[in-house]
């Protein structure tokens, strides 16, 4: 799309190009001839070089001279059929993006034409049954692959401060509406920084607390102190029993999963920093279609 | 005659630089020096900012580590494009670009939208390690980045103001105060969190 401040952009476009091309085949009609004497010798340049170096002065090679030829035939009927010669459209009307016919708009509506019903299909159906769906879950974990693995990993399970989807332990709830929504909005999950509140020692003994609700050796004294430490500062979000909150993505500390780690001081440093991430948002750029599948796949990996 | 002529051009180094120089210049004449004249490549989108003085050391940082000869973005306006990565690049949101990242080669993905696709968290992780969040990712780490970021960002805002830049007064003589004590990865992370952002995905 040219769309030039002025109207002299264009003609300087086709000023140059027509010049070019015309120059071109001057150069050409003018060194065609074959340049023969009458006895069928080449004839010399009139150079000469180190008393007696000479240079031939032989017709083009024909092949080269038909090839440019057909190059500079080639650029007219291009600039005919093509848009380029300023801003003319071309007789093919093709554009890349623009407008309703352009090869892009086609190649969406082809794909459309053939995927969207496919998708539809299964938009129209709950997510439970298309989590149950072996074409469909095949189609999500195309997709998990493309817009979702970066963060979960090609197998789901996730990484350190990214979720594993493939196990029944859920931030924010595991029902199949709850998972659309989230993949739909997205999450942004904070928890705040302690240490100015508890103290290093504080956040020691919180640690030993919270390794204690999940079995996992533990200082009983510390432990002690924290249950008390815990009441006060963490039962608001985690609950009183430290079993979390999905209504605010407070995570259960009771079991064995660990979002960041349960070393000892793995959990110090998310008592005394707090941890701050965020789910991006999905509905803008995948879509419902998109995210509904995707949401029926991640509720199968943990529901088979 | 045509001989003589022949000879001149040989002979004359001034014609021949001249006719050279003429030559040459016909293609860039007629593709590029009419782009400047051009609404779709002069104009910004709407909604476009120049890039914030955090952004801006940020993107000094993906210059310096040489981001681009991995990373392209220029997202094409193909189906298999923009369904991975959002909507296709336009002109307009280059024109704060100087010079633009367009990149020539995907060793890694297309970068030009990935503002908002991953959390703050993710790039501060896979920037350090990639292999940390991404296995089986070939993208070296960048560990050094988490150092105090030490630039004279307002130097350089001043500088692209010259090539057409908007940047005001204000936002030039804050612009050192505002990057105090920030690191270089804030800055990457800051940048690329803005990338492809001002024109929003259309599905």
């Amino acid at each position: 799309m040219a769309d030039f401040v002025s109207g002299f952009w264009n003609m300087w476009v086709m000023v140059l190009v027509a010049l070019s091309i015309l120059f071109c085949a001057i150069v050409l009609l003018t060194n065609m001839k074959g340049e023969k004497s009458e006895t069928g010798e080449a004839q010399l340049h009139g150079h000469v070089w180190d008393e007696t170096l000479c240079e031939y002065n032989n017709p083009l090679p024909r092949w080269w001279m038909y090839l440019f030829w057909i190059t500079l035939i080639f650029a007219v009927v291009y600039m005919v059929v093509f848009p380029g010669f300023g801003n003319t459209k071309g007789i093919f009307g093709w554009s890349s993006a623009h407008g309703e016919n352009s090869q892009y708009a086609r190649e969406m509506k082809a794909a459309e034409e053939r995927y969207g019903p496919i998708f539809a299909k299964y938009q129209n159906q709950d997510l439970q049954a298309v989590a149950a769906d072996p074409e469909a879950n095949a189609m999500g974990q195309r997709m998990f692959l493309t817009y979702c693995a970066q963060c979960h990993g090609s197998d789901a399970r996730g990484a350190k401060g990214f979720p594993n989807l493939t196990d029944s332990d859920w931030l924010y709830g595991g029902a199949p509406d709850t998972i659309k929504t989230t993949i739909m909005g997205g999450r942004q999950g904070m928890m705040p920084p302690f240490g100015p509140v508890v103290g290093a020692e504080g956040a020691k003994d919180l640690a030993n607390y919270v390794r204690s609700l999940s079995g996992l050796a533990n200082d009983a004294a510390r432990a002690q102190k924290g249950a008390d430490l815990f009441a006060q500062n963490c039962a608001a979000c985690h609950g009183a029993d430290a079993t979390g909150n999905q209504a605010i993505g407070a995570p259960n500390l009771a079991d064995k999963t660990w979002l960041y780690g349960s070393s000892e001081a793995t959990i110090v440093e998310t008592v005394t920093k707090g941890r701050q991430n965020r789910m991006p948002a999905f509905a803008e750029f995948l879509g419902d279609a998109k995210v509904h599948l995707l949401a029926a796949y991640v509720y199968s990996l943990s529901n088979k | 005659m045509a001989q003589s002529k022949h000879e001149m051009i040989e002979k004359s180094v001034g014609w021949m630089i001249v006719l050279t120089l003429l030559t040459v210049s016909v293609g860039g004449l007629v593709e590029i020096v009419p782009l400047f004249f051009q609404k779709s490549t002069t104009t910004p989108v709407e909604g476009l900012e120049p890039y914030d003085a955090l952004e801006l050391a940020g993107r000094d940082v993906y210059l310096r580590e040489g981001c681009y000869n991995c990373h392209s973005q220029m997202i094409r306006p193909f189906r298999a494009e923009t369904e991975r990565y959002g909507h296709y690049s336009v002109a307009g949101e280059y024109v704060y670009d100087h010079p633009f990242q367009w990149g020539s080669k995907r060793t890694g993905p297309d970068l030009h939208r990935v503002g908002g696709r991953y959390s703050d968290e993710w790039h501060r992780v896979h920037l350090i390690n990639p292999r940390d969040v991404v296995p089986e990712s070939n993208m070296p780490a960048f560990p050094w980045l988490d150092r105090p970021l030490k630039t004279d960002i307002a130097a350089r805002m001043k500088a692209l103001t010259a090539v057409g830049v908007p940047y005001s007064d204000e936002q030039i003589s804050g612009a050192n105060a505002s990057i105090e004590g920030k690191t270089e990865l804030d800055a990457v992370v800051a940048y690329l969190q803005g990338l492809g952002t001002a024109l929003k995905t259309v599905k």
